[in-house]
């Protein structure tokens, strides 16, 4: 496992550069001066059946400065890191602050942390994907997509890989200094089937993690089986018939449901939403403030975590990026609405007495905000297993892996679809169907969960791409839960929407 | 820091292989955000993204290799090139390898960049906080953002590329909400320097807005004549522009794939019910984009061997056609379709249409008028079935008039279907997306559909 923050990170002047910014800001009448000096490394490559079509190696560098005078924000970045551009920088951010003030009613306060001097930290991995070289890269796509394409049912594929290490200083005005090194990967593959009458696709089901290169072997995920399972289920797939519209009993496999979660629970329980922070943009949330500890947010068997300590996870971080210590706490808590995910400033404005530690910039020219933690649905510790909750439908739809996912702007109403969508009748698997998506009210869906699968079901979930803010950021984040079986769930035909 | 002129002829002097484009992006950026009616966060950004393309001979042909970075250290430049070098031999012969262009120049190429800041707002900051009081006495709370940003795009190449691009773009975007946030409305506008920007109509818009929404009516999920605006147009046809790769399409795993006829596929049919265009030109009005092709990556739709070509007018949708699809110099090879590359910005027009949201919405006796799409994404690829939600307001309109505002939908629609579906089209102006903030530069008119799928109703005000 790798231990410490590379040393060509280390190596730039990052004590100096942040002590400039901040007897720089404070010099000028800030009350606040925090610094991030980042550096996020992003690489992609993407196959397309077992060639190159996009291969990118892209290092974002640079400073963030970010101030509180008399009350109001002040914020300025740079791609150069250096002591006199810190330096400059407190001064254009001090200068924007007092500009801002006419049109700040609101006094900024942030609330308080313990200090942490000097503190380092690193996520868990083992191989650090920017020291693969790309011939090996390339190899390993190269192969799962030939597999692939010597079935005859699949005539395309396409790979995609992404990779990023992210690497973070931060210090404030109070003393707090951190270091930083996170690093993650997705990869997904997909096999395209392509016939007279249209084409269909099957995706992988691998999902998105903080580890390193190993993750592309087989030990963490079984690649070489679920390429080798892939064209049979894509043949089914094509050869299966169209869902018929109407009320089924819902499976839903942790390769899914993580991303329910995600949009009607992790989004929807972001205090800053609540209170309308996103309401010109990302949008709000029906959970408001007057519903904590009230709103029957879903059936007793539902318990969710915010957390940025679980291993691997993409939210996963020793402090956050205002310097807050990593912490896990309740979301939902036997159905109902107990808590949010909080920075500093939503802390203070919310009247908590501490940040529970969800602030994030995704680059050094963007001002941190809060971001999701990774937010789990727990499982029933003496749940069944998965073949047990197939058994125990009489006639629904179990579905596996993510694919269209739109919720409303405050988290009312949502449809998803998915990647495998198989009947069950009296307890067991009879085939697949397809053109098939759910849609339901929020707490109407989570209400209806009468079965929560065990911990043999449980797997960690996750995405890259969330995105919130103005300008816009985008977010990694983690998302664990176990199969869940959901009752009576809307289920449209996508052929019969689309007018067919 | 060094200039990006001079980082680009030192870097390709470097290079001691086939050719080496450096492309280096320099962006500055002024911003404000508020909720509530109060600034909540504001920014003055610069970035800059130096992305070094090697070309360099392999067996067979060409490979190429990118690497991208902030900053580059003066003591690198050598080794950039190289590691660029041992990237492309990693990934060996490239499949979209074409003739590269040599000794080309456009643009000011030693101009330095023309930084935006917080000035840009001199005007606009003042009439903002007027709003703010007077939104705080009429109880009405105000959320929105404000954006200018000036990018400098510099492509140079060991084989003699000089261009350069300026390209300044912004916009203003402003939610409103009254009565405990039962009520909700949202105003989108683009600016290339915020001269043009009154906050004046955009308070009276929203007002009128919210005014509307006093009487409220629950409709039901169904087909109904919606009245589409621009921006909400614009969001539509940037979905069809998305799925527009000439080689995906060629290759059948495309909504334009002629299906039952491999290779094929569906240019010169009729899509639309009236002959409007779908384009891309970056001479247009008020809408100037670059003018040649600027690729750090190959994907389904460009390809870096492309770099510094001149880029026409392209025609997705010509007369109501399907007239051509996105393609590279390799992939119209490939696929026997045209060479079609595309610019930065996208236009809707009806030749000769005139009108208006508001002579439109006359135009309709039993309807619906929507204020913008949200939360659009792809359900079936085979039909490009989208699905999205409207949000901040849709209206009921009766015999020509707006008489009040009903709930939210979720829809579930084709645009390429809605296409056919199109019953009146105004004039185009330039305009805002909501969705899809990165489609800066899009012109289109204010449309009516029939018969649009909202399949479910949306809570959510």
């Amino acid at each position: 496992m790798t231990a410490s923050v590379d040393a060509d990170f280390l190596a730039l002047p990052l004590d100096a550069v942040s002590q400039a910014a901040i007897d720089t800001g404070l010099s000028l009448g800030a009350s606040h001066v925090d610094i991030r000096i980042e550096r996020v490394r992003t690489g992609i490559l993407d196959l397309r059946d077992t060639t190159p079509e996009t291969q990118t190696d892209d290092s974002l560098s640079g400073i963030g400065v970010r101030v509180i005078v008399n009350g109001a924000w002040g914020f300025a970045s740079s791609p150069e890191i250096s002591v006199a551009k810190a330096i400059e920088l407190a001064h254009v951010a001090v200068a924007l602050a007092r500009t801002s003030g006419p049109l700040s009613t609101e006094e900024i306060v942030v609330a308080p942390e313990p200090v942490y001097a000097a503190k380092t930290w690193v996520s868990e991995y083992e191989i650090d994907p920017f020291s693969v070289s790309a011939s090996d890269k390339i190899a390993r796509l190269a192969d799962l997509s030939a597999t692939l394409l010597k079935s005859e049912t699949v005539k395309f594929t396409a790979a995609h890989t992404k990779f990023v290490k992210e690497q973070k200083h931060y210090a404030d005005s109070y003393g707090t200094s951190t270091t930083q090194q996170r690093v993650r990967m997705d990869s997904e593959i997909e096999a395209f089937h392509v016939s007279g009458s249209g084409f269909e696709s099957l995706r992988t089901l691998a999902q998105p993690a903080g580890y390193g290169w190993e993750w592309m072997g087989n030990d963490i995920w079984n690649w070489d089986a679920e390429i080798a399972e892939l064209p049979s289920l894509l043949a089914e797939k094509v050869l299966a018939p169209s869902i018929e519209a109407g009320r089924y009993d819902l499976l839903i496999h942790p390769s899914n449901l993580w991303l329910t979660i995600h949009e009607s629970i992790g989004h929807a329980t972001e205090l800053d939403r609540a209170l309308g922070y996103e309401a010109n943009y990302a949008g709000t949330s029906f959970a408001t403030v007057d519903n904590l500890n009230r709103l029957q947010y879903g059936s007793p068997l539902m318990n969710v975590t915010g957390d940025r300590i679980t291993p691997h996870g993409l939210s996963t971080t020793g402090y956050d990026d205002e310097g807050v210590a990593a912490q896990s706490w309740d979301i939902i808590k036997d159905g109902i609405l107990v808590g949010y995910q909080l920075d500093r400033r939503i802390a203070a404005r919310g009247g908590r007495e501490r940040s529970n530690g969800c602030a994030f910039a995704d680059a050094p020219s963007h001002v941190p905000i809060q971001r999701m933690p990774n937010v789990s649905l727990q499982p029933d510790p003496n749940g069944p297993d998965f073949e047990t909750m197939i058994a125990s439908v009489e006639d629904g739809i179990m579905i596996k892996g993510d694919k269209s996912w739109s919720i409303d702007m405050q988290r009312y109403n949502f449809q998803f679809t998915g990647q495998q969508f198989h009947r069950i009748k009296n307890g067991t698997i009879v085939g697949q169907v397809k053109d098939l998506a759910y849609q339901a009210m929020t707490t109407e869906f989570w209400n209806s969960m009468k079965l929560v699968g065990g911990p043999s079901t449980y797997v960690l979930g996750g995405a890259f791409n969330c995105g919130k803010a103005q300008p816009g950021q985008v977010a990694a984040v983690s998302h664990g839960c176990p199969a869940a079986l959901f009752e009576k769930v809307n289920i449209l035909s996508t052929v019969a929407e689309a007018g067919k | 820091m060094i200039t990006p002129t001079e980082l680009i002829e030192r870097i390709t002097a470097a290079a001691d292989y086939h050719d080496c484009v450096v492309i280096v992006q320099y962006k500055t950026q002024a911003n404000l955000r508020w909720a509530s009616s109060t600034l909540t966060t504001n920014g003055v950004i610069a970035e800059q993204h130096v992305t070094v393309i090697a070309f360099v001979e392999v067996d067979g042909g060409l490979a190429t290799g990118s690497l991208t970075f902030s900053d580059v250290d003066p003591s690198q430049y050598a080794a950039i090139a190289a590691a660029a070098a041992d990237v492309a031999r990693a990934a060996g012969k490239s499949d979209d390898a074409v003739e590269l262009l040599t000794d080309t120049t456009y643009g000011d190429w030693h101009g330095a960049h023309q930084a935006t800041g917080p000035e840009v707002f001199s005007s606009f900051a003042p009439a903002l906080g007027e709003s703010f009081r007077q939104s705080h006495a009429d109880q009405i709370e105000l959320f929105g953002y404000a954006e200018h940003t000036h990018q400098s795009t510099w492509v140079g190449s060991k084989g003699g590329l000089r261009l350069r691009h300026d390209q300044p773009s912004g916009r203003v975007e402003m939610t409103a909400k009254s009565h405990n946030r039962t009520r909700s409305t949202w105003e989108g506008r683009p600016t290339r320097d915020f001269t043009t920007i009154s906050m004046a109509d955009i308070d009276a818009n929203i007002r009128q807005r919210l005014a509307w929404q006093e009487r409220t009516s629950a409709y039901e999920p169904g087909r109904y004549t919606t009245v589409v605006p621009s921006g909400a147009m614009a969001d539509l046809m940037a979905y069809i522009l998305w799925t527009s790769s000439g080689r995906d399409a060629f290759e059948g795993r495309s909504v334009f794939a002629q299906k039952g006829a491999p290779g094929t596929t569906r240019v010169g049919e009729l899509l639309a019910s009236m002959p409007v265009n779908l384009f891309s030109d970056p001479t247009y009005p008020g809408l100037e984009t670059s003018p040649f092709v600027v690729a750090t990556e190959s994907n389904q739709f460009t390809s870096v061997f492309d770099n510094g070509v001149s880029l026409p007018r392209f025609d997705l949708v010509n007369r109501g056609h399907l007239d051509s699809l996105i393609t590279s110099r390799a992939s119209s090879a490939r696929t026997g379709l045209d060479f079609s590359p595309v610019g930065d910005n996208m236009i809707t027009k009806l030749p000769g249409a005139s009108g208006d949201l508001n002579s439109l919405v006359a135009g309709v006796d039993k309807g619906l008028l929507i204020t913008t799409f949200w939360y659009i994404r792809t359900v079936d690829p085979t039909t490009y079935l989208l699905t999205g939600l409207t949000r901040d307001g849709v209206y009921e309109i009766r015999d020509g008039e707006v008489i009040g505002a009903v709930n939210n939908f979720r829809w579930n629609e084709s645009p390429v279907d809605l296409l056919s579906r199109i019953a009146a089209v105004g004039a185009t102006e330039v305009t805002a997306t909501r969705e899809l903030e990165e489609f800066q530069h899009t012109a289109a008119p204010a449309v009516v559909f029939r018969d649009f799928n909202m399949s479910t109703v949306s809570q959510a005000n």
